[in-house]
């Protein structure tokens, strides 16, 4: 199958990306001043990530919908706002994760933003669990540019007009160039920002914009390496199928009503292991010196025992040193235990620690 | 001054009397991005030729650094390990490796002199 690009392609070539193929699309990795200078720009300005390999699927309905949709998602859909966002997951029946998305509720029915890799399997398992009953749509004719960073904000806003009066996790339409665009507040570096969901043809030239009002171009590297320090999950890496919520530490996102009902899918599992608790859990993990733990290193007690397996790791440039985060058997997973790394053969000293590695700075609402 | 030779796993060594100093190319380095952790072999350990001396780990990836000559090492550069960034700033100079005292002054003659890395370095990164 060839590898598909996405409408920046043109423009990451002629900003000299270097290309790496990722969920069957040329994706850039990193641009000429490298992921370090990246990931600080974001940290400390703006950079512009083109993620129009996710998924934006759209489901059309009313009242219809959001019921067949609470019996998937463990939300409760029918108090979600117009125009506001949730984080959540597509399990399997034990409760395993197909995917986590951000599901908006829009005039229409709803959008949810998929990850690229998972995003044909979720169309077909919604598709199947909705009977059909509701058009959906994966939208191919629109891209998705999220523009990160505390001067994102003001740069966005001398484009699109208003933009920078939503609140986090919430959204909206605006016009650009007389285009619909449906603007969020959201993200996946810990900072401020927005994700820009656009018709293809005009995806170039908002980016252009971007950059000519003091934004820039920021690779696939930084986005990982922004994410961990953040204490954000990976699909693939820190959730899969293996791992349920409550495992991978996120329970804040199953609402607590539906709980009490327990009436979707894996919520049998979710209520068993709210009362039971779980044997593994993700924790973050901090390497003491500068060793790089990455995924699938071995994490070992006190006593020399196998006690889990690093799933993310890398080198944090805002934290100036080593990150991980991985799933460790529950009686070790409480802040400060010592562990051991095993990297290259020898054992490293590390802690667990409590996420995020670097303090987020989400506006909390632009209107309070 | 001694001719600074090169090993298709991108180190460049320098022989002076019978030590030689070691470290990664700028091409290397090119091809790696950031560094941001380096790992060096034990003062008075004995290294073969195209055995692993080290590690240098950008954010995304670990790589092995090989020597290209047997020895002894008789030097380490603590300043990379400290600094990791300083083997994309000057790698071919103040960002050495290691110092080896070489057992076989014949293991050089296996090497590239610059002409001919520089054209190894451009096919096999095209």
């Amino acid at each position: 199958m060839e590898t598909k690009k996405t409408s920046l392609y043109q423009l990451h070539k002629d900003s000299n990306a270097k290309f790496v193929e990722f969920a069957g699309y040329q994706m850039p990795i990193q641009y000429s001043e490298g992921i370090v200078e990246e990931h600080k720009f974001t940290r400390n300005h703006s950079g512009i990530f083109d993620v129009s390999h996710m998924g934006q699927l759209f489901i059309y309905g009313g009242e219809d919908l959001i019921k067949d949709l609470e019996k998937i998602f463990p939300l409760n859909l029918k108090n979600l706002k117009l125009n506001h966002s949730k984080y959540s997951f597509l399990m399997d029946k034990d409760a395993g994760i197909h995917d986590d998305l951000i599901i908006t509720k829009i005039n229409e029915g709803f959008l949810i933003i998929l990850n690229a890799a998972c995003k044909d399997n979720d169309f077909k398992i919604l598709k199947e669990l909705l009977n059909e009953k509701h058009k959906m749509v994966l939208d191919v004719n629109r891209s998705l540019i999220a523009i990160q960073g505390p001067k994102s904000s003001q740069i966005l806003n001398e484009i699109v007009d208003e933009v920078k009066n939503l609140n986090f996790m919430s959204g909206n339409w605006f016009l650009f160039e007389n285009q619909k665009v449906y603007i969020t507040r959201s993200g996946y570096t810990g900072e401020d920002g927005f994700e820009i969901s656009i018709p293809n043809n005009f995806a170039d030239k908002l980016t252009r914009e971007l950059i000519n009002k003091g934004s820039k171009l920021v690779g696939l590297g930084a986005r990982d390496t922004l994410r961990l320090e953040a204490g954000l999950c990976l699909y693939g890496h820190d959730l899969d199928k293996d791992k349920t919520p409550v495992e991978a530490n996120l329970k804040w996102a199953i609402s607590k009503e539906r709980i009490s009902k327990g009436d979707f899918i894996g919520s049998d599992i979710i209520i068993k292991q709210l009362t039971d608790g779980v044997s593994k859990i993700r924790v973050g993990i901090k390497p003491e010196g500068r060793i790089i733990a990455r995924e699938k290193t071995k994490i070992f007690n006190q006593s020399d025992v196998l006690i889990g397996e690093i799933t993310s790791g890398t080198f944090g440039p805002s934290v100036n040193g080593p990150v991980a985060m991985g799933y460790v058997e529950n009686e070790f997973s409480k802040k400060n235990t010592k562990v051991f790394l095993e990297v290259r053969g020898k054992k490293h000293a590390a802690s667990i620690c409590s996420l995020p590695f670097y303090k987020k700075s989400y506006v909390k609402g632009a209107n309070q | 001054m001694s001719e600074v030779k090169y090993s298709k796993e991108h180190e460049w060594i320098k022989l002076e009397g019978d030590v030689a100093t070691i470290g990664i190319t700028k091409h290397a380095t090119e091809m790696l991005g950031d560094i941001v952790f380096a790992e060096l072999p034990e003062k008075g350990s004995s290294v073969e030729k195209d055995g692993t001396a080290g590690v240098v780990e950008s954010t995304k990836a670990a790589s092995d650094v090989y020597t290209p000559v047997s020895g002894e090492i008789v030097d380490t550069n603590q300043a990379i390990v400290d600094d990791p960034s300083k083997i994309n700033q000057d790698p071919e100079n103040s960002a050495w490796f290691f110092k080896l005292k070489i057992k076989d002054p014949s293991e050089m003659d296996t090497l590239m002199n610059k002409d001919d890395y520089d054209k190894f370095a451009k096919e096999t990164s095209a």
